[in-house]
């Protein structure tokens, strides 16, 4: 029988990947791997501390807002955070060119999916899918140019906050608490190991998460803290059943003043 | 070999826009008309899996009538083309217009060389911004033509029929409410039956809205819609 004829249709689950449109259709748009040479040996900008921390409602992420390229700072106001749909966010570290590349190839990815399916992947099909375009920045990562993202998001099935952190092969690793990556990423860590409790409320939340910043920019030459003298606060965002929402830099700066306040009158800065 | 029958190509050409108008004719008929906040499409369809209208991108909605296999082949291409098209330039750089007339050859390319041509016409549908900009609304039919409409768009078995009642009633800028009640008794214009949330697919391109202007509304609002009708 001649099957071929219509096999083929039942193989279409690719069709509604963007990436897999990019590949068949337009490579050349492709994020290519870097080829031949020693990238690390180039100071290209990095994003240094990205951070997401669950609480009662979900989770919360956030970031600084310097790149770095070297011992220079290459940026003082990225964005680090990305809305990846309404329920989920991208936290980028590493090369920032690739990394913010990443993030919005992998936003039109899933929005690709959802307007041709109708319907929104899991989060856990989401976590996954991040993971394969990690694994395609293979080759430019052993150069020197690694993208590390931390994807968090709200799973509606679940109806909790969840958060994965990832290696440069891919390799994906689900976080129940708090993670965090780049350059300040272990301060970061070692701040929110004393800090977290479970089932924070939201202002409590996010009272821990930018001590965790500024506690990595004390530490870590390459994040930046909260920037007083030209008004750049890190940014941060919430993911809960409601949505991916923004927190007000108002809101932001006050709780950073506060954090800041208290040190001094503690008197060792920590 | 036998000789292959001679038709002329005039004949040829009428069979098929015949054929593609009998099939169209079967089905439903979609509406589409401009209101306050920006352009409601409103389609019979009693099933709630299957969709008329769809988002295509930021600003750009899609509704299709005919054959489903085939206007879904033709949104999933327009999907593709914004998605791509955005990525590459900006999200700004995808138009209606190019999209609609990526349509029209398609359409018009199917109509002249197949032996089947489809039987759909195609609406896109663009909201301008807020702050005063142009909506764009373009009918594209079986064999290609395309219009570009204004106000109001009809489509569908009924269209005729359903455009000469709006040409009576339509009035500019009016509430989302109004509107889709307007919507829905022109759908009804030439049945002698009334549609309940039941039996439509409504979605908005919802000036208001941040980045993704597109919104369906689901059956529960819609009744609340409609509820004061009744």
């Amino acid at each position: 029988m001649n099957d071929e004829r219509w096999h083929h249709l039942f193989r279409t689950y690719a069709d509604s990947s963007f990436v897999e449109l990019l590949r068949r259709d337009s490579p050349h748009l492709m994020p290519a791997p870097a080829g031949g040479g020693d990238a690390g040996r180039i100071d290209v900008p990095h994003g240094t501390t990205v951070i997401a921390v669950r609480f009662r409602d979900g989770v919360i992420m956030a970031g600084d807002r310097q790149a770095t390229a070297g011992y220079q700072v290459a940026s003082r106001r990225i964005d680090k955070i990305f809305k990846s749909d309404d329920l989920s966010g991208v936290g980028i570290a590493g090369a920032a060119g690739p990394a913010m590349e990443m993030a919005k190839l992998f936003q039109t990815e899933l929005e690709h999916y959802e307007k041709v399916e109708g319907d929104n992947l899991s989060l856990e099909g989401k976590a996954n899918k991040l993971g394969q375009m990690i694994r395609m920045n293979l080759q430019a990562a052993m150069m020197g140019l690694a993208v590390v993202p931390i994807f968090a998001g709200f799973d509606e099935k679940a109806g909790v906050g969840r958060l994965f952190k990832y290696d440069i092969t891919g390799g994906r690793y689900e976080e129940t608490n708090y993670d965090s990556q780049g350059s300040g990423s272990k301060d970061a860590r070692d701040s929110l190991k004393k800090l977290w409790k479970r089932d924070m409320p939201r202002d409590e939340a996010l009272q821990v998460t930018l001590q965790a910043l500024i506690d990595a920019a004390d530490e870590d030459v390459g994040t930046g803290g909260p920037d007083f003298v030209r008004g750049i606060f890190p940014t941060v965002k919430t993911i809960t059943r409601s949505g991916f929402g923004e927190v007000g830099e108002d809101e932001i700066r006050r709780v950073c003043e506060q954090i800041l306040d208290d040190r001094k009158r503690s008197g060792n800065g920590g | 070999m036998p000789l292959p029958y001679y038709v002329s190509p005039e004949q040829m050409m009428k069979d098929k826009a015949e054929y593609a108008r009998k099939g169209i004719a079967r089905g439903r008929s979609i509406v589409t008309l401009e209101f306050r906040d920006g352009i409601l499409l409103v389609a019979e369809n009693p099933s709630t899996l299957l969709h008329k209208i769809s988002e295509i991108y930021d600003r750009i909605a899609f509704a299709g009538v005919g054959k489903y296999n085939e206007f879904e082949n033709l949104r999933i291409a327009g999907i593709r083309h914004a998605d791509v098209k955005g990525y590459s330039y900006s999200r700004g750089d995808v138009t209606a217009k190019a999209l609609a007339n990526a349509y029209s050859q398609a359409l018009g390319n199917i109509f002249t060389q197949d032996i089947k041509p489809f039987e759909v016409e195609v609406l896109v549908a663009e909201v301008g911004d807020a702050n005063g900009g142009r909506n764009e609304i373009y009918h594209i039919l079986y064999d290609g033509t395309i219009e570009d409409e204004r106000n109001y768009a009809a489509m569908g078995g009924q269209a005729d029929e359903i455009r000469r009642f709006l040409k009576d009633h339509f009035r500019e800028a009016q509430g989302l409410e109004e509107s889709l009640q307007l919507g829905v008794r022109a759908l009804t214009v030439t049945q002698n039956k009334t549609l309940t949330e039941r039996d439509l697919e409504v979605a908005v391109l919802d000036q208001t809205k941040e980045r993704r202007k597109f919104r369906r509304i689901p059956p529960e609002a819609l009744s609340q819609l409609l509820g004061t009708q009744r």
